[in-house]
């Protein structure tokens, strides 16, 4: 197993990175949907409560009122569920935020399968495909707990809407505070050149376990590459990596449909066709179950994505 | 501004809303005429602005939620001077800052947001009057809705945030014409009894005949001395300003021909 700091969940990150982001950023305004230290803007409405503003369980009023804001010159923030923040208020993002293309930050709480007994209402597996289809939406995807708080800082010096997805439980906290950051850029984890495993949100970690057992029981070099922003995507890594390992397998925790796998191919399919699997959940709802045993029945393990490699390898 | 005044800018208003739809030839032609006198006190008398910078950072902000009215906008925002009466001409069209809906996108000068999903200006007006109000800018937020639009649940999601957080800044107009397309609004889906559903959202609400110049300044008037939001229901004739189709919903969403604009021009009352 690779090394890691400790084990944190990505949300934190995201709360850190707004306390972090408010001493300086002033007209910074968090909205509050009810749930707010489940998804970790307690820590701001602490240090600045006269710029936290409860709106209760009401998303399409807290996306609209994130837009007026927005209109007057604030940087609204406001974070629930990713299965409501993207998905509840899903018309009020695409005409009130994006169609008026304004800095709306909106926090994507608790994605993925792995979110775990509460069951399918509540594990969000569809929000990168509704995000990314939007016009003038960025959106972004951080791996671990440290990215996310720089992910969230970064997310400050856009002017355009940005969706950041986040997952509930802990998990392997490992990159470095110092890391080079840019939206827009995919960061190559691991050289290799027999195949290319790209990776967002938790599947990185998973990505970065399959890749050591590729090489210690396979001896296959796989390269990983960690995703952080699904949009703007990376082309020019994208090809790099396909035009040097020939196979590429990209890992989300999400809908193979429309989501990260399928930001890739729309690349690769129009640049440099290349074979490629998409890892993801098949079309179906989850269920409830410990995150770890769902993970391991959805096929989202890093011993899925070894076996996944292996078949692409050997086609 | 007289009253004559405004009576002239209210006739000149649907005079190119008229001219700009049958250019454009589709459009919503009822609600916009409707609202022309709503838009003139409006435009000519209540909100503190300048045609000449529209981003003036102490303009009062006028937010139209339901964008199919686009046309009564745009005429106004050209009679006021915003932009040349001639661009009217352009609405709808390839190319034109004048959008079927209202759209920052394209630029519009004086608009201040994007609309055209009815229940979302409500939302928005109310992240601006807070907004005002963290920053203690004493400017006011006026919305524009329909009554059909007060069916849609995000409508009063904003109508409890803006209570909560005691707007008084913010004014929300009714447009109260009881139609909508598939009919009358208590067929199509009761919306009374609509003074009390607001008082008991904590509005202040004032009630007044939207299509007299007088009563609309002073339920702005009146508007503005209260200590919570505030929605005028605003009682309007569809149509308002040619007899004809006054009060007929088929003409909701139509634009008037050749024939149609030359008699609806003609018959257009001054007053």
């Amino acid at each position: 197993m690779p090394a890691y700091k400790q084990l944190k969940p990505t949300r934190t990150g995201f709360g850190e990175g707004l306390v972090e982001a408010g001493k300086t950023q002033k007209n910074l305004i968090a909205l509050g949907a009810d749930i707010t230290g489940s998804v970790s803007m307690d820590g701001f409405a602490k240090a600045y409560p006269e710029r936290f503003f409860s709106f209760g369980i009401a998303e399409q009023n807290i996306a609209g009122v994130a837009a007026g804001m927005a209109l007057s010159g604030k940087l609204p923030v406001f974070s629930t569920y990713a299965v409501f923040s993207a998905m509840r208020d899903l018309d009020q993002i695409r005409i009130s935020i994006c169609y008026n293309n304004v800095h709306v930050i909106i926090g994507g709480a608790h994605a993925g399968i792995s979110v775990g007994p509460d069951g399918a209402t509540h594990q969000a597996l569809e929000d990168i495909a509704v995000m990314r289809v939007l016009p003038n939406m960025t959106v972004l995807s951080p791996c671990d707990a440290t990215q996310a708080k720089l992910l969230t800082q970064k997310a400050m010096e856009l002017n355009s809407p940005i969706y950041i997805r986040f997952g509930r439980e802990a998990v392997p906290d490992f990159t470095d505070e110092n890391q080079a950051i840019e939206i827009g850029k995919a960061q190559v984890l691991k050289s290799g050149t027999d195949i290319a495993l790209f990776a967002t949100g938790h599947m990185t970690w998973e990505a970065i376990r399959a890749a050591g057992i590729l090489e210690t029981e396979h001896k296959i070099h796989a390269e990983v590459v960690n995703f952080h922003s699904i949009k703007p995507i990376d082309k020019e890594t994208i090809i790099q990596s396909a035009k040097k390992c020939k196979l590429v397998l990209t890992a989300e925790e999400h809908q193979i449909t429309g989501g990260f796998g399928s930001a890739v191919s729309e690349v690769l399919s129009q640049e440099y066709p290349t074979k490629m699997y998409i890892l993801g959940v098949n079309d179906c709802f989850g269920e409830s179950g410990q995150p770890d045993e769902l993970m391991t029945k959805y096929g989202l393990k890093a011993e899925n994505i070894v076996e996944n490699a292996l078949k692409l390898i050997k086609a | 501004m007289d009253n004559k005044s405004l009576t002239n800018h209210a006739y000149e208003i649907r005079r190119q809303v008229l001219i700009s739809l049958n250019a454009a030839g589709s459009g919503h032609l009822g609600g916009s005429l409707g609202l022309a006198d709503i838009f003139t006190v409006l435009f000519f008398d209540f909100l503190r602005h300048k045609p000449d910078n529209p981003t003036w950072a102490e303009r009062d902000r006028l937010v139209l939620s339901i964008g199919h009215v686009a046309p009564v906008l745009y005429a106004s925002l050209a009679e006021a001077g915003y932009f040349p009466k001639s661009e009217l001409l352009s609405l709808r069209k390839l190319g034109s800052r004048l959008q079927g809906h209202p759209a920052t996108a394209h630029h519009t000068p004086g608009l201040e947001t994007s609309a055209g999903s009815l229940g979302q200006g409500l939302s928005i007006a109310v992240g601006m009057a807070l907004s005002d109000k963290i920053d203690k800018k004493t400017r006011r937020v006026v919305s524009i809705h329909g009554d059909g639009e007060l069916q849609e649940g995000s409508i009063w999601e904003a109508a409890m945030s803006a209570a909560h957080y005691k707007l008084n800044n913010l004014i929300a107009i009714i447009d109260r014409n009881y139609l909508q397309i598939d009919g009358k609004t208590e067929d199509v889906m009761q919306l009374e009894p609509l003074q009390s559903k607001w008082e008991s959202f904590g509005w202040n609400v004032i009630s007044c005949n939207g299509n007299s110049i007088p009563e609309m300044q002073q339920a702005l008037k009146a508007a503005t001395e209260s200590d919570k939001p505030s929605a005028i229901i605003a009682k309007t004739r569809m149509g308002a300003g040619v007899k004809a189709i006054e009060n007929n919903h088929k003409w909701h969403g139509k634009a008037p021909s050749d024939e149609e604009l030359s008699a609806f021009l003609n018959a257009l009352e001054v007053d």
